[in-house]
């Protein structure tokens, strides 16, 4: 390959990708605004251990229904599966199990991050507010993600657009915005309970 | 993240059974980031800039490791790379990939600044433009750099073992790179504020 080809290809990958990435990047200002606000400093400072868990709680998200976008979009090109919400047993058995997935590990991040505190001989907020507020906060994320997966999956595909291309982004930029916002209400929630 | 070793299944303890282990796993090498977070807890919530710059540093190195991981992977299965020198197909995804990384930190790093001025908002800032601009681009180019050698070692190990870069190298860079951006993020800003 010559230098200008080299340069031409580089510059064709580049405008592949910076709308995706775009999209992402605002995603991920808008949880960092919502992050960064007084509110949400003072409920860090409130509660040790939030600050700790929020990266595993948003990343997880990725994680999770980033597998289920993964798993219905192969399920669509093999025919598996229609593009519509309805009663098929494998599309229901692949929501049941990233909700299981996704609460599971929410409530298990939540635990361990008491755990660590707890360890290390640290400040920590009671195990039931962290467990709590990462149970709402999970329950939440996971109606979201997975209404707004399927939703944007299916209409992606009965227009011709591959899913594979559309899994990634949407659930980087639903997860970042929504798993922020959830983790606060989470915390609204435990405090009006407790 | 491909469920792999369940593809054909679609039971949900199937499921459950393959992922859970991973997604136990992994949550506990992110809470390493997060401790990072949580000891220089007084650094970022005296300057909630830095905390804005957070979740894009999270989910920016996975994107641009998993972008680069999926390119070379898919030409590995094409036949059209080759790991040797005389190979441009490499240096031009990593050059592509950079300039990606500088347009997408630089933005950050204006607009982070910028989403303080809105009284709106009610970010405490703390941090000048030229703080913020500097912290978001040295950590994001750090970053990138870790992306690209991570991304192109890890498809180099896929391809002399014989596995399926789309299997191991992207959900293994992409976890990394999440990781690692809270950790480069929290280095820069204590070696510059």
């Amino acid at each position: 390959m010559t230098v200008p080809t080299a340069v031409r290809d580089a510059v064709r990958i580049y405008k592949e990708s910076v709308a995706i990435l775009t999209v992402s990047l605002a995603g991920g200002l808008f949880a960092g605004s919502f992050i960064g606000t007084e509110g949400m400093t003072e409920t860090f400072a409130s509660y040790p251990g939030l600050l700790l868990l929020l990266p595993a709680f948003l990343a997880t998200r990725g994680n999770v229904y980033g597998a289920l976008g993964a798993r219905i979009s192969t399920g669509l090109h093999q025919g598996l599966i229609e593009p519509r919400f309805g009663r098929d047993a494998r599309l229901i058995n692949a929501v049941a199990a990233s909700f299981v997935n996704g609460i599971t590990v929410s409530v298990f991040i939540g635990a361990m991050s008491w755990l660590i505190l707890r360890a290390l001989g640290r400040d920590s907020a009671a195990l039931g507010e962290l467990v709590g507020v990462t149970l709402v906060a999970g329950l939440l994320t996971s109606f979201v993600m997975i209404a707004g997966l399927l939703g944007l999956v299916f209409a992606g595909y009965k227009r011709g657009i591959d899913p594979d291309n559309l899994v990634g982004p949407i659930v980087t930029t639903l997860g970042d915005m929504f798993g922020v916002v959830f983790l606060y209400a989470g915390v609204v929630v435990v405090e009006v309970i407790g | 993240m491909t469920p792999t070793g369940s593809l054909g299944d679609w039971s949900v303890r199937g499921i459950v059974g393959t992922m859970m282990p991973i997604l136990v796993a992994l949550s506990v090498l992110e809470m390493g980031s997060g401790y990072v977070l949580h000891e220089l807890e007084r650094t970022f919530l005296d300057r909630p800039t830095l905390l804005v710059l957070v979740p894009v540093m999270i989910a920016m190195g996975g994107n641009l490791g998993s972008v680069l991981s999926s390119r070379l992977s898919t030409r590995l299965h094409l036949g059209t790379l080759e790991f040797s020198p005389r190979d441009t197909t490499i240096l031009t995804n990593v050059v592509a990939t950079l300039a990606l990384a500088a347009t997408v930190f630089a933005a950050l790093g204006v607009t982070a600044y910028g989403l303080t001025l809105i009284p709106v908002v009610s970010i405490g800032g703390g941090m000048t433009l030229r703080e913020t601009f500097t912290v978001s681009f040295v950590s994001g180019m750090a970053l990138a750099v870790v992306a690209v050698v991570l991304s192109v070692s890890a498809t180099y190990v896929s391809y002399r073992m014989g596995l399926d870069p789309d299997d191991t190298t992207i959900p293994v860079v992409t976890n990394l790179c999440d990781i690692l951006g809270v950790v480069i993020l929290a280095v820069v800003a204590s070696l510059t504020l």
